[in-house]
């Protein structure tokens, strides 16, 4: 048998803050194909809302922890298409002017990956262990899909599943309306794109939300929930990983028995 | 026109209010997407076409000075005349010239964003020459009073019960009761009207998708053939362009043209292909006495060798506009001035200033489907993040933003204290949370909370249950 591939997990700030569950499913997920994982202490966050404002500078001092705090491993796996797609295409062109860093960055893109299409294209896993009895519609975050070609490959994991499945909402590749620190700034069309995106979701019937990205999933079901919507947001990975016992849906209040556990 | 791009927000907020826009809106959000894909499905070398069109801009941009003055040579050749202007009120000084040597009174416009970059309705106006437009988006929103709301699709921001409204407050001749319910009867309508402003018009004004260099021709698409009757019928023919229009040869020409009308309609090609060389010939049956280009550069030629000349392989397809979620919900009004969307996004600063048009390149969540069918491939998302940078620079963006954002960047590049942070806020959002596991209101994110929930954390952070999941492990564990 070949050596264990090494991965370094890159957590992002919003999984580490949010929703380790996630983090955990990674893990196990990669566990299962055979890696050896290991989380970096000195990560903090790719550096994309520096970036997308437009503080190159802060942007770059970020990008230079991460390719430290993630040199010498075989593989840098990322549970999210957008921090995945800011270090594998945005990190080379960051340091553009500078050839030794952009070399190290260059480096460091050809061994990230985001996690679905690093399980299904570098780990060729064509079917998980898990059961999971829902209808789900799949949202695919703008980031994941053109940055990094993330598009069949959660959905033929998906369809490896039992008792799962797939209804596609009618525009699964339309911007959810996050954008980081746009729904912020432009609270009132991010509403709208949201809103439009719930719709759509609704439509299909499905009781489940997955995307691969937590902002979206963030900013989607905040959506659904205000709403009343009975939709269930979850990151792919808990689902492929099985572990959707572990945490609630998202925004959805803990159930007692999952209280009442130790 | 004035610009009114620093009120993006509170033009977008009137924008997402209104009913009619919505509506209308909604329609184009799916229409213009569904068949510009049916389109590219049934074209399989789509993908080699993009890449020959970038090659022609690329090597334009290159060589524009020879093929403007090839261009030139060659318009003179054919007996025409090229009017070069550095600003847009050279370019309408020029036009009113031309006019008023012409003697006209009244001047029929096939539709040109030049015309609205370089406002020149207004001026004609104000010059006591009435503009007439021809085609049947610009001549709705003309006759409304309004400005076109997309490149390609002036007045894809109303429903028609609003055209029909605006028809009968402008045609008062007509019988105030017709039924004017369907969109072929009103634009049979416009037909009839049009039709007799054609005959009396003394000089016809378009604009110019290309500029071939090699024929010294302009070359026009249009769907509803407004455009030849608009040049072929007055005296004189004006074409008004900007620089970045030229292509050496018809060639060239025919494979932008493929993109183009694929990437803006889902047509597989326009249903008027229009090019016009020169006056009309001793033998020719018809056509204007004389013809001139006024070529504008308005802070074009600023743009080559610089970030942002990418922008000027744009062939206004309006594609972008087109698959802009942002666009889709506010429409092209809210960007404040001529261009709109994501090419807006972008070209808008370079044309009226970064200080003024600043909300536009930050009005974007960079989901990139702008950039992924631009038929040129621009960057567009990459060329908004350098105006973000430039702005950043000059320290443009609201305070608040810029201390918030220095704030997280010194906490992000200290990993332990950034752990502590996310560990605490973690743990007390966690358990403010609680069992109800969201937020209807949070301090400081009312810019979230009062549109969505907030889901809550699950209670510690990732790094510290992974910290604590490793503590037993048994390499570890081998401490005094």
């Amino acid at each position: 048998m070949a050596a264990q591939r090494r991965v370094g997990l890159f957590v992002t700030c919003l999984v580490d803050l949010f929703r380790p569950t996630v983090g955990f499913a990674a893990v196990k997920l990669l566990e299962d194909g055979g890696c050896v994982v290991e989380v970096p202490a000195l990560q903090t966050c790719c550096g994309q809302p520096a970036y997308n404002s437009g503080d190159r500078e802060d942007a770059k001092a970020i990008a230079r922890q991460v390719i430290a705090a993630f040199a010498g491993f075989d593989y840098v796996v990322v549970p999210s298409g957008s921090c995945g797609g800011m270090i594998k295409t945005h990190y080379p062109a960051l340091f553009a002017d500078e050839p030794s860093m952009a070399e190290e960055a260059g480096a460091l893109a050809a061994r990230t990956f985001e996690l679905i299409s690093f399980l299904a294209d570098v780990l060729q896993i064509t079917q998980v262990e898990a059961r999971y009895s829902g209808v789900v519609t799949y949202h695919d975050a703008c980031s994941g899909l053109r940055e990094l070609g993330v598009k069949a490959q959660p959905r033929r994991l998906l369809a490896s599943i039992d008792g799962l499945e797939l209804k596609e909402m009618a525009t699964p590749e339309v911007c959810c309306g996050f954008g980081g620190t746009f729904c912020v700034k432009y609270p009132e069309i991010s509403d709208k794109m949201v809103s439009d995106k719930v719709a759509d979701i609704a439509a299909t019937g499905a009781d489940t939300l997955l995307c691969g990205d937590m902002g979206c999933l963030l900013n989607m079901a905040g959506k659904l929930t205000r709403l009343g919507k009975d939709v269930r947001a979850r990151h792919v990975a808990e689902v492929l990983a099985g572990m959707t016992d572990r945490a609630p849906p998202l925004g959805a209040p803990v159930s007692p028995v999952r209280q009442g556990k130790p | 026109m004035q610009a009114t791009s620093r009120a993006f927000k509170a033009n977008a907020h009137r924008a997402l209010g209104n009913p009619e826009l919505q509506r209308a809106m909604g329609m184009m959000r799916t229409g213009f997407p569904e068949r510009r894909a049916v389109a590219i499905a049934r074209l399989p070398e789509f993908e080699a076409l993009r890449d020959d069109g970038i090659a022609i801009k690329n090597h334009v941009l290159a060589h524009l000075d020879f093929y403007l003055e090839t261009f030139e040579k060659n318009v003179i050749a054919q007996g025409g005349k090229v009017h070069w202007c550095r600003t847009a009120q050279e370019a309408r000084e020029t036009v009113l010239a031309l006019c008023r040597e012409h003697g006209a009174r009244t001047v029929t416009k096939g539709k040109s964003m030049i015309g609205e970059e370089i406002a020149i309705n207004e001026f004609l106006e104000a010059n006591a020459i009435t503009p007439v437009e021809t085609d049947l988006g610009e001549y709705i929103v003309q006759i409304r009073h309004e400005t076109p709301s997309h490149i390609i699709a002036p007045a894809v921001h109303l429903v028609k019960e609003q055209v029909a409204e605006s028809f009968r407050a402008a045609h008062r001749d007509l019988p105030h009761d017709r039924a004017l319910d369907e969109a072929r009867v009103l634009c049979d309508e416009a037909r009839s009207v049009l039709r007799r402003q054609f005959l009396a018009a003394d000089v016809g004004i378009t604009g110019a998708n290309f500029l071939v260099a090699e024929t010294g021709s302009s070359i026009i698409v249009t769907n509803e053939g407004n455009g030849d009757l608009t040049q072929t019928l007055p005296k004189a023919h004006i074409v008004l362009a900007s620089l970045e229009k030229i292509v050496p040869t018809l060639e060239d020409a025919t494979t932008l043209l493929r993109l183009l009308a694929r990437s803006a309609t889902g047509q597989e090609f326009s249903t008027y292909t229009t090019v016009s060389t020169g006056p009309r010939r001793a033998a020719d049956p018809d056509g204007p006495a004389a013809y001139h280009v006024v070529l504008l550069d308005n802070g074009r030629s600023a743009l080559l060798g610089g970030e942002f000349q990418d922008m000027l392989r744009c062939i206004r397809c309006a594609a972008c506009l087109n698959h802009c979620p942002v666009y889709g919900a506010v429409g092209g009004h809210a960007y404040g001035w001529v261009y709109s969307g994501p090419m807006g996004a972008v070209l808008t600063p370079t044309l009226i200033g970064i200080e003024e048009a600043g909300q536009l390149p930050n009005a974007s969540t960079f989901c990139g489907r702008c950039e992924s069918v631009c038929p040129m491939r621009i960057p567009l998302p990459k060329m908004m993040r350098q105006w973000r940078e430039r702005e950043f620079a000059k320290k443009l963006s609201p305070k608040a933003q810029r201390w918030g954002l220095a704030l997280w960047a010194y906490v992000a590049k200290r990993p332990t204290l950034y752990r502590a942070a996310s560990a605490a806020a973690s743990r007390v959002l966690g358990f403010m949370g609680g069992a109800r596991g969201r937020f209807r209101s949070l301090p400081l994110a009312s810019g979230w909370t009062d549109m969505r929930d907030m889901p809550a954390p699950e209670g510690k952070s990732f790094m510290t249950l992974w910290a604590e999941r490793r503590k037993p492990a048994p390499r570890q564990a081998a401490t005094p």
